[in-house]
């Protein structure tokens, strides 16, 4: 391994808000190696504090940049945003577009470690070398749309909290650069708690790289294997339609969550699809910072000018799981997310829980005004929903009704019509994630390969493998959808010509692996284990919509404990699902926080 | 696990590229297809690699006496030049010591791995989704090495600097080709009405094209139109086993189902646009790849970079070759094939493969896919007699 930090900056900028003090860390390459940057780095710097209540003053917030972050190694413009999450009181973390990584990693620094509290509000403007704390009691209580007009003037990455962080929304999230989302674990909560309404980073440096040749090389060879991918840059794929073009795929499988999980089918689809938001809104791309796939859409017709298009988790939930068949009223809840800073999944899955309980037919009379008490917390009701569904299914004994693992809402794959998505989720650290190991790609889009997706058998080694690698993706950092396409083959290529090191693709499987335990280590801290590595009954006993010669059936309860005890020896865990000092140290991971 | 590891071992023997596989699978323990004295080093291998299959072969004839040429004229790393090298192998490294260190060592690298030591070969590769990932790589090298070895008798044949031990290989590699078949199978008769007939006809064709030996199970794909639908087979399906596997995309713009169907999906919708066709077959016949590859202008000024900047007008009697790399990129064959395929039975793309194209049904297609790569097989050695 080389010694010189090419990639890294080799700084990470430490920021107290306590105090106002700040300083710079300079870490040993070696904790480079080890974590790479992005979630692996962010969880080394998360696990000294990670046993303390995610609202402590010294719960750190983490925003960290890759490797890869800056160079021309496509799709790695991506940051992660890590805490311990407000919502799950899992490991939190969210990895997010837009321009922030890179405009950090120009800036000079490969993370931010934001520990203490303000006692006012404030903001944190960066621009290069120097930083700023600087008063923001103005903007408390503008929504984001606000702060962006205020503060986004086209040279810096902005990423902002809006009014749902501020009320205790505990699904909130922060929006980066106005159409990009860190959506997940309610880590904008994170922010509120700091009383951190924004941060603001300019950066001005190139990122040392080590062979420019060979990056080229590694790029090429990516770029001709996404536009092999049909998935990726195909005429029904994400370039053309964003991620929503999965929208009718989900409902022909039979897999698309309606009525709060308790059918699969959405007889409305087919008039809600990818086509019919083109048609009605003419959205133009966008894309992250060095992303040619540009998945992001952008409305360019009406009252929708310039809104993001939704993403396929929000046109499906805000639809199917609501039972809602009006397409505007997807463009205004999720607009309404956006500015008040929510996340989309976690949003809709809160009020479908909140459907089912108070035996509401039809929410879309009420959704926008929902929407408005829940981020704004003006009402009992908002502020309870706020709380996320698990509690407000608790609050009403009625915990069944909440579609969630470890407390986070699940997105809009069904688990009965795909196993190892129901492996995937049950055991995602962070709760109901659909991204931890992803096992749409082979169960659903075919890639690498096909699966069955109807079976157990061989998914708790396929999505422990899965796991490994989007671990490391989210490190390096890079998207994990160019990841239909080609693979850490090629993404190693690119790593060794960033940094001059010389690691093969399962080298940096392995650095996934240890990234991957170290999270299962930080919430056995926190008291996670197998009774949380759990699916709803819901899924155990109710069969989905059955059609098309698709057979839905409820998921085999025996059948899936088996398969999650695989996991666990394969994954070296305890039977519990604990991890083991053995594995740990075995990985190189401190077992015991000094 | 033991019934999947059977499937792909009868896979390879029907494909002609292994007699007596050696094939794991892995969930939380290890299953492999049969006793032998290589598993001790295997399973060290798959100590070392976070996967969750691997296959090892020695490779029947005539890919063995192929490998034991190409390791000896490239005893460090197998780079041939076609499609599915250039986009998914990238390169085929070769070691000569059977051991978990030496294998190890170039298969955290790469898909697959050539092991030749003496007279013994063996291949070997992984899969870390499913064993079919670990059958799709060990297609592909076998099918890539045997492009590699005819293309390069042919271009040496030409220069003069064929040597003692490249004409035995050839020699013993050409005696043990299976004779061209002669005849077409009798397929389902078009036009067709109804979306189950099309399903059928699909189905029968694409295993007829793997039983040909017109594509490797795995590759190619098919197509119908029906109305303003176009049937196609999924990406990544097996041309023999499409069941379930075939995309019904509306022309019309109203859906996004046909997200799955294959990466050729573009092409097979501009051949319908501007063509009365109603089928579209395209397999990988190697002397169709082999012949395209062939060139002998030396001093071209597209050189290495033929299959996406060839410029001449090339064709084999009547069948035209096109540049074009796999999918919608800027130099994707969706912006090459098309326009040269249309009035006419088919077209070639640079090292990848052959498309054919009908009006009624498959038989037309799929006579046309055979005549075609007969007809190349007999021009490659035309053309080694006339060097």
């Amino acid at each position: 391994m080389a010694t010189s930090l090419n990639g890294w900056t080799g700084k990470i900028l430490h920021i107290d808000l306590d105090n106002g003090c700040v300083d710079v860390i300079r870490p040993e390459s070696g904790i480079y190696h080890t974590y790479i940057g992005g979630k692996g780095l962010a969880g080394y710097y998360l696990r000294p504090q990670v046993a303390l209540p995610w609202d402590h003053p010294r719960m750190p917030l983490l925003v960290f940049t890759g490797p890869l972050v800056g160079t021309a190694a496509p799709t790695s413009g991506r940051s992660t945003i890590m805490s311990r999450s407000p919502l799950s009181g899992t490991i939190g973390d969210t990895s997010v577009g837009g321009r922030l990584g890179f405009q950090l990693k120009r800036a000079g620094w490969d993370g931010i470690i934001i520990t203490g509290q303000s006692k006012t509000p404030c903001g944190i403007e960066i621009e290069d070398d120097k930083v700023q704390i600087v008063e923001a009691a103005e903007l408390w209580g503008k929504d984001t749309a606000t702060v962006f007009n205020l503060l986004a003037d086209g040279s810096r990455s902005v990423a902002t909290i809006g009014p749902a962080a501020e009320n205790g929304v505990c699904f909130s999230a922060v929006m980066v650069d106005k159409h990009h989302v860190a959506g997940r674990s309610g880590i904008g909560l994170s922010f509120a708690v700091k009383k951190l309404k924004y941060l603001s980073v300019r950066g001005s440096a190139n990122v040392r790289i080590h062979d420019r040749e060979k990056l080229h090389v590694a790029r090429e060879e990516i770029l001709r294997l996404t536009a092999a991918s049909p998935i990726l840059m195909g005429q029904h794929g994400f370039s053309c339609f964003g991620t929503g073009s999965i929208y009718d795929l989900m409902d022909s499988r039979r897999m698309m969550p309606t009525d709060n999980f308790r059918k699969t089918h959405f007889g409305r689809a087919s008039e809600l699809n990818a086509h019919a938001y083109k048609k009605q809104y003419d959205p133009g791309k966008h894309g992250c910072m060095g992303c040619h796939i540009r998945c992001k859409k952008i409305g360019r017709s009406g009252k929708h000018t310039g809104a993001s298009m939704p993403e396929f988790e929000t046109m499906s939930h805000f639809t199917a799981l609501i039972e809602n068949t009006d397409m505007d009223l997807v463009m205004e809840a999720n607009t309404l997310c956006s500015r008040y800073g929510m996340d989309t999944i976690s949003a809709a899955a809160t009020l479908a829980c909140y459907k089912e309980i108070s035996g509401i037919s039809d929410l879309s009379g009420q959704l926008v005004q929902l929407l408005e008490e829940i981020g704004l917390g003006s009402s009992d009701l908002g502020r309870q929903l706020g709380k996320g569904s698990s509690n407000y299914a608790s609050s009403h004994n009625q915990q069944t009704t909440s579609m969630s693992v470890k407390g986070l809402e699940l997105p809009a794959y069904d688990p009965r019509g795909a196993y190892g998505m129901s492996l995937a989720y049950a055991l995602a650290t962070r709760g109901g994630c659909h991204l931890r190991a992803y096992p749409i790609s082979h169960e659903i889009l075919r890639k690498p390969v096909a699966t069955d997706r109807f079976t157990f058998s061989g998914k708790a080694r396929i999505v422990k493998i899965a796991e490994d690698q989007n671990a490391i993706v989210d490190s390096l950092t890079a998207c994990k959808f160019i990841f239909l396409g080609a693979g850490l083959e090629e993404y190693a290529g690119a790593f060794n010509a960033v940094t001059g090191m010389t690691v093969t693709a399962q080298d940096l499987l392995k650095i996934g692996e240890r990234i991957c335990y170290h999270e299962r280590l930080m919430n056995s801290l926190n008291g996670f284990w197998a009774k949380d590595d759990d699916l709803p009954d819901r899924f155990f006993v109710e069969a989905g919509t059955s059609g098309n010669g698709i057979e839905i059936k409820p998921l085999e309860r025996e059948a899936f404990l088996e398969a999650r005890s695989r996991y666990y020896r394969i994954r070296g865990l305890d039977q519990d699902g604990r991890a083991t000092q053995e594995k740990a140290e075995e990985l190189g991971l401190v077992w015991k926080n000094s | 696990m033991e019934k999947l590891l059977k499937k792909y071992a009868l896979k390879l023997i029907a494909a002609g590229l292994a007699e007596n596989p050696l094939i794991c699978g892995l969930d939380d323990e290890v299953v492999w297809s049969r006793a032998d004295d290589d598993i001790q080093v295997l399973e060290q291998v798959l100590a070392g690699m976070n996967i969750n299959s691997l296959i090892c072969i020695e490779p029947a004839d005539p890919y063995l006496t192929i490998f034991r040429f190409l390791c000896d004229r490239y005893p460090e790393t197998i780079t041939p030049e076609d499609c599915e090298t250039r986009t998914f192998l990238h390169d085929v490294p070769v070691i000569s010591n059977f051991s978990a260190a030496a294998i190890l060592a170039h298969l955290r690298r790469r898909k697959s791995v050539v092991v030749a030591s003496g007279k013994s070969i063996r291949l070997i590769t992984f899969g870390a989704v499913s064993l079919e990932q670990a059958f799709v790589s060990l297609s592909s090298v076998c099918f890539s090495a045997f492009v590699l070895f005819f293309a390069d008798y042919l271009a040496d044949r030409r220069q003069g600097v064929i040597t003692e031990e490249q004409q035995r290989a050839f020699d013993r590699v050409t005696a043990q080709l299976a004779p061209p078949h002669g005849t077409t199978p009798v397929l389902e008769a078009g036009p067709f009405s109804s979306a189950e007939q099309v399903h059928r006809a699909i189905i029968e064709a694409g295993r007829f094209t793997v039983d040909y030996g017109l594509v490797d199970s795995y590759f190619g794909n098919i197509s119908y139109r029906l109305d303003q639908t176009i049937y196609i087979s999924q990406t990544g399906s097996s041309l023999d086993e499409l069941a379930g596997c075939i995309d019904p995309c509306p022309l019309d713009d109203s859906s996004c189902a046909g997200i799955t169907a294959s990466s050729e999906l573009v092409a097979h919708e501009e051949i319908y646009k501007n063509t009365a066709n109603r089928a579209i077959l395209h397999g990988h016949p190697k002397f169709a790849v082999i012949l395209s590859m062939d060139c002998n202008d030396y001093d071209c000024i597209n050189r290495g970079r033929c299959h996406i900047k060839c410029s001449k007008e090339r064709l084999i009697e009547d069948i035209p070759i096109v540049p074009g790399e796999v999918g919608t990129g800027p130099t994707g064959l969706c912006h090459t094939l098309p326009p040269a395929i249309q009035g006419r039975r088919g077209a070639i793309v640079w090292g990848h493969g052959l498309f054919t194209v009908a009006t009624v049904d498959f038989n037309e297609a799929f006579k046309q896919l055979l005549e075609i790569e007969n007809m190349c097989r007999e021009e490659y050695f035309a053309r080694v007699r006339r060097c």
